[in-house]
């Protein structure tokens, strides 16, 4: 179990962050220079903040009252860097020796060597590795330290993206192993869905939501969490009685259960806009831009003259321009987010 | 004007070899200091607070864009057995500056100090903030972070640095001719051998030391390209 509560100011940069791990996969979820890797740096003790409390399993490894501050070399915590950080000096060996204490046997790596696929490439030095290859070397050093807790800041976007695929299937099946706290750090929505149980969304230093990852992309509660789960449509919006609510930028109405509850944006993910006539909760297409992705259309319209942007994003096997352009769209109430 | 096999020698058995080996010597000797004060200021001052920091190496560096004769000069103030340092130093602990061969390292220690120090600096500064973090989050202590990771990733620097100190503090004359002055035998190095037989007239003796001197500096910066190759073969990308 981690529990962490901090406060740090820097410079114009005012970090305050609140989380518990217990043993499982977390994640941070925050846009760049939100301030996720000096949480990290915070927890491994690298960074020291202003004031607050860091736990970990009844260890007490920062409390700004009671004046403690243990050093990063007694904390047991293994960090994975987003450059993997390894020595560039040493071989393969050495760098997964380099954390097992005094005078390791060197056979003592063997067993992290073959649970990370490393065989043959024991003494070769990291700049002869691929960057898959670092990044193994780089958790089998982290493991072989035996850590207590793990974070990870952003293990994957270094990776060529026809590797991450594999790298991402394989730290899984190690994470899954292993079942001890660990915070993951990304600003990708996917590798979140697909490898955390929990996520707090991090915005501008300061942790909003903490909920379990589905419940987070279906239900975000606040707006930051929604942007960060990849609501691509947020506009301004207000109450106009109990079951409908207004979004000027949009020009329209909807019809959403609203009673009792102050509304000041809302948010529509581009991929549950469906083509319709007309009806309830309809958004007409007044102008249009399609933009093609590999995969996807991407098609976004105004609903009327100097209207808010409105994105609809449909699989290439669904759609297709040649369909001719819909008329409008419509959102079923269950998919209409508010805040 | 010819020069013989016969004459050659003749010039050669009349040579006073003393200059190289007081040169050698103080150079040697310069390094050595430069090289443990120069790494351990280069460490020091990189956790110093920042306004500090701006001071300290701004000090630090003086020595290098001093004139080394107004180096000399302030030496000179310092050392001097009629100034309260000077005196204090030769009457309490019988060490003498001024006219000295310890003149002649110091002097030469001090010009030499900042080439020594500010490539120790630039050498630590490139290294991967990461990797020193990674060392720590992994439990290695820090005195073996800096033998085991810092310094090794920091040598081709710091040796081309000591190359470059060992060069200049070998080549000192502004300093040493103000602070050690030139006595045959004692603190006549060989840069102010060259200006005294240039003076003299004397043109063979100081072309020969002008020729060994050039030798040097040229191996020095062979030296350095050589370890500015090392350099190159552990960094991550090719």
């Amino acid at each position: 179990m981690l529990e962490v509560r901090i406060k740090k100011n820097v410079g114009q940069f005012y970090l305050d962050c609140e989380f518990a791990v217990g043993n499982e996969v977390f994640a941070l979820l925050g846009a760049s220079g939100s301030g996720k890797s000096m949480t990290l740096k915070c927890i491994a003790g690298i960074e020291t903040p202003d004031s607050g409390r860091i736990v970990l399993d009844g260890r007490i490894l920062f409390d700004s009252e009671k004046k403690i501050n243990v050093v990063p070399q007694k904390r047991r915590v293994g960090y994975l860097f987003e450059d993997y950080a390894l020595f560039p000096h040493m071989t393969v060996r050495q760098n997964i020796l380099s954390g097992m204490g005094k005078r390791p046997d060197g056979k003592a790596a063997d067993e992290y060597i073959s649970r990370f696929f490393l065989q043959g490439l024991e003494d070769a030095w990291p700049h002869q590795l691929s960057g898959g290859q670092k990044q193994r070397v780089a958790m089998a050093r982290m493991l072989a330290a035996s850590p207590d807790v793990l974070l990870l800041d952003e293990p994957f976007s270094a990776l060529d993206s026809h590797l991450r695929w594999e790298i991402e299937r394989q730290t899984r099946a190690v994470l899954e192993e292993w079942r001890k706290p660990t915070v993951f750090v990304s600003h990708s929505r996917d590798e979140v869905f697909r490898l955390c149980e929990r996520a707090a969304c991090i915005c501008q230093g300061k942790t909003e939501e903490t909920a379990a990852v589905r419940e987070l992309f279906l239900h975000p509660a606040t707006m930051t969490a929604a942007v960060l789960t990849g609501c691509e449509n947020i506009a301004e919006a207000y109450v106009l009685d109990s079951s409908h609510i207004a979004a000027p930028a949009w020009g329209i109405t909807l019809h959403v259960p609203c009673a009792g509850r102050t509304v000041a944006a809302v948010g529509i993910r581009a991929h549950y806009l469906k083509i319709a006539g007309n009806g309830e909760n309809y958004f007409p297409v007044h102008t249009y831009r399609i933009l093609e992705d590999a995969f996807e259309w991407n098609f976004s319209f105004q609903t009327k003259e100097d209207g808010g942007w409105i994105q609809w994003s449909v699989s290439k096997t669904d759609w297709s321009p040649a369909e001719g352009i819909p008329e409008g769209f419509r959102v079923s109430q269950s998919d209409i987010l508010l805040f | 004007m010819e020069i013989g096999v016969q004459e050659f020698i003749a010039f050669w058995r009349q040579l006073d070899f003393a200059p190289l080996w007081i040169s050698l010597k103080t150079g040697i000797v310069a390094t050595a200091v430069s090289f443990f004060l120069g790494i351990f200021a280069a460490c020091k001052i990189a956790r110093a607070p920042a306004k500090l920091r701006v001071v300290l190496d701004a000090l630090l560096t003086l020595p290098m864009v001093l004139p080394p004769t107004a180096a000399g000069f302030f030496l000179l103030l310092l050392f001097s057995r009629r100034r309260l340092i000077g005196a204090v130093l030769y009457e309490r602990f019988g060490i003498l500056a001024v006219q000295t061969w310890l003149g002649c390292v110091l002097a030469a220690t001090v010009i030499s100090f900042p080439l020594m120090y500010k490539n120790a600096k630039a050498a630590f500064e490139q290294i991967d903030k990461n990797i020193v973090y990674a060392a720590r989050t992994l439990g290695i202590p820090e005195w073996k972070i800096f033998f085991k990771i810092i310094f090794p990733s920091a040598k081709p620097g710091i040796l081309s640095g000591t190359v470059l100190t060992f060069a200049r503090a070998l080549g000192e004359y502004g300093a040493t001719s103000m602070l050690a002055g030139n006595i045959a035998g004692r603190t006549g190095t060989v840069s102010q051998n060259i200006a005294v037989a240039l003076q003299g007239g004397d043109y063979a003796e100081a072309g020969f030391w002008a020729c060994v001197v050039l030798i040097f500096a040229l191996l020095c910066i062979i030296g350095i390209n050589i370890f500015g190759e090392m350099s190159h073969r552990f960094r991550n990308k090719q």
